[in-house]
């Protein structure tokens, strides 16, 4: 199969490829664009590691043909922080020990700025990890993982009412 | 992964022209495809990518009281459309068990209906599989088979269908709306699937190039909605497929069941509608000891085909644990962990 050409916008850069179609979203912004924060865990979507976001949405990156999201907007958490201001979701990561060995953390992030998108975490620790089921942690470093999406949660939450008022 | 040929129609006509060819798959939120292919599980020579299809990703009430759900609507979309799942609170909690946060932004409902099996021995290409490889046998028979079917199973295959989704849409007379070569045609979902018998690689009532473009729900669907649960026991709290689940739907006037649905998940190759345990149930006073009754008659016909006998019970448990919490009254908020049967809403007993 010849390639096929495609335009992505990744963290707000515009990317003009050429793909073969089998080629995942995952193994582009890794092998290709070397955009290598995004991990390659199970490769079968039950891991999360790979969890990116795609028209504001999390999916998980191994289960999706870069060829089928021509012309998407993807958010890696290469796009994350704002220069070396990290998201306040990263800085809850690390101020509440949200991690161990770093390997699922990108994706723990992503699964996070989209569970918080969506609204359905409240400040339930129980609807969090119904939310952030799909991102295994090894390490077990859920309690960590718990803690920092309520802060940042809770962070996000005043920060939008300040820029409402 | 094979290589394969990539195609993007612009027109549902031209995705079945395209479909019809031997050796061509449709792609939708791929990710149930795009697993089996990485497997070696399925090598399709085509790939029809339905994804950008016009009209199949929306959610319409019609004259008849009945809604129609485009088959590209993905199913965290579903579940969170505060119409919908107001309407239909059994089904929206039944696509939150599923999967995760991820694969339900990506699934779609059409796909959600023809994901494949999990049998571990399906997936195995090691294994023998007549679901996956006709003729070639079975190995699940002989092997680590507790999860397996109690219900509709055959000598040549005793797996189970996967979906939740499925339970409840079955349970609410759903109908799938199917657009061929001969143009478009309404399959009820009770028939839509079908049991193994002999041919297991025959699993619903697709033929070459048919595309699943809605699924209708009929008027009749929303008057459960205040009395509808969805119950699912997993073995582990979050993101696992169903051991046993229920849908039940209750109308109950003056203690008196009016109305009864009820469909078991987890049990077989379908999604499997109980009737003579609606039968049970329709006129009964609405009580423990009917409940135990339509339960009997659910799995009156169940027997294990492996290490699975423990499921049968089971499934008797949760039949009752479903009517009575669909007695008890859908609950205002959907629960943190939805369909969990450890979850503390009010009128769902722990020892039923």
């Amino acid at each position: 199969m010849t390639s096929l050409p495609i335009t992505l916008t990744i963290n707000g850069h515009k990317h003009e490829l050429e793909v073969d179609p089998r080629v995942t979203l995952l193994d582009l912004l890794r092998e290709r664009l070397d955009l290598t924060g995004t991990k390659k865990g199970c490769d079968r979507g039950q891991c999360g590691a790979c969890t990116v976001l795609v028209d504001g949405k999390r999916i998980n990156s191994c289960l999706a043909l870069a060829v089928s999201h021509d012309g998407a907007q993807v958010l890696t958490i290469e796009g994350v922080a704002h220069g070396e201001e990290l998201h306040p979701v990263q800085a809850a990561f690390i101020a509440h020990d949200g991690f161990q060995c770093g390997f699922c953390t990108p994706g723990q992030i992503m699964s996070t700025l989209g569970l918080i998108a969506e609204g359905q975490a409240g400040d339930d620790p129980e609807r969090i990890r119904e939310g952030l089921s799909g991102n295994i942690c090894r390490c077990a470093a859920y309690g960590g993982i718990v803690e920092a999406v309520l802060e940042a949660q809770q962070q996000l939450v005043k920060a939008d009412r300040r820029t409402a008022a | 992964m094979r290589d394969f040929d990539y195609i993007r129609p612009a027109t549902i006509p031209d995705a079945i022209a395209a479909a019809a060819e031997p050796g061509s798959a449709y792609l939708a939120g791929g990710t149930n495809l795009l697993d089996l292919m990485k497997g070696g599980i399925t090598s399709p020579e085509r790939i029809v990518d339905i994804s950008r299809l016009p009209e199949l990703n929306r959610i319409e009430r019609l004259d008849d009281g009945g809604l129609r759900i485009g088959a590209l609507v993905r199913n965290a979309d579903l579940a969170y459309d505060p119409a919908f799942a107001k309407s239909y609170p059994a089904v929206a909690e039944a696509l939150l068990s599923g999967a995760s946060a991820q694969l339900r932004n990506a699934a779609t409902v059409g796909g959600n209906l023809l994901q494949r099996t999990r049998c571990s021995y399906f997936y195995d290409t090691a294994s023998a599989c007549n679901r996956r490889e006709p003729g070639a046998g079975c190995d699940a028979l002989e092997g680590e088979n507790r999860l397996h079917a109690v219900l509709g199973w055959s000598d040549a295959c005793i797996a189970t269908h996967p979906s939740d989704f499925c339970v409840p849409l079955v349970a609410l007379d759903a109908v799938v709306e199917i657009e061929g070569k001969k143009g478009r045609r309404h399959v009820t979902l009770e028939e839509f699937h079908r049991l193994p018998g002999e041919t297991p690689q025959r699993e619903n009532a697709l033929e070459p190039g048919d595309l699943i473009v809605a699924v209708r729900l009929p008027a009749e669907a929303a008057s459960f909605s205040a009395n509808a649960r969805y119950l699912k026991v997993r073995e582990r709290t979050s993101y696992a497929f169903a051991v046993v689940s229920a849908a039940a739907a209750l109308v109950v006037d003056g203690g008196k069941i009016r109305a009864a649905r009820l469909a078991l998940g987890g049990v077989a190759a379908k999604p499997w509608r109980a009737r003579t345990a609606e039968a049970v149930l329709l006129g009964a006073n609405a009580n423990e000891v009917t409940f135990a009754s339509a339960a009997e008659a659910a799995l009156a016909d169940a027997s294990p085909s492996g290490d699975n006998a423990f499921k049968i019970e089971l499934a008797r448990r949760i039949v009752v644990r479903a009517l009575m919490s669909a007695q008890a009254g859908t609950p205002e908020r959907l629960p943190a962990l939805p369909a969990s049967p450890f979850s503390n809403i009010p009128g769902a007993r722990h020892d039923a």
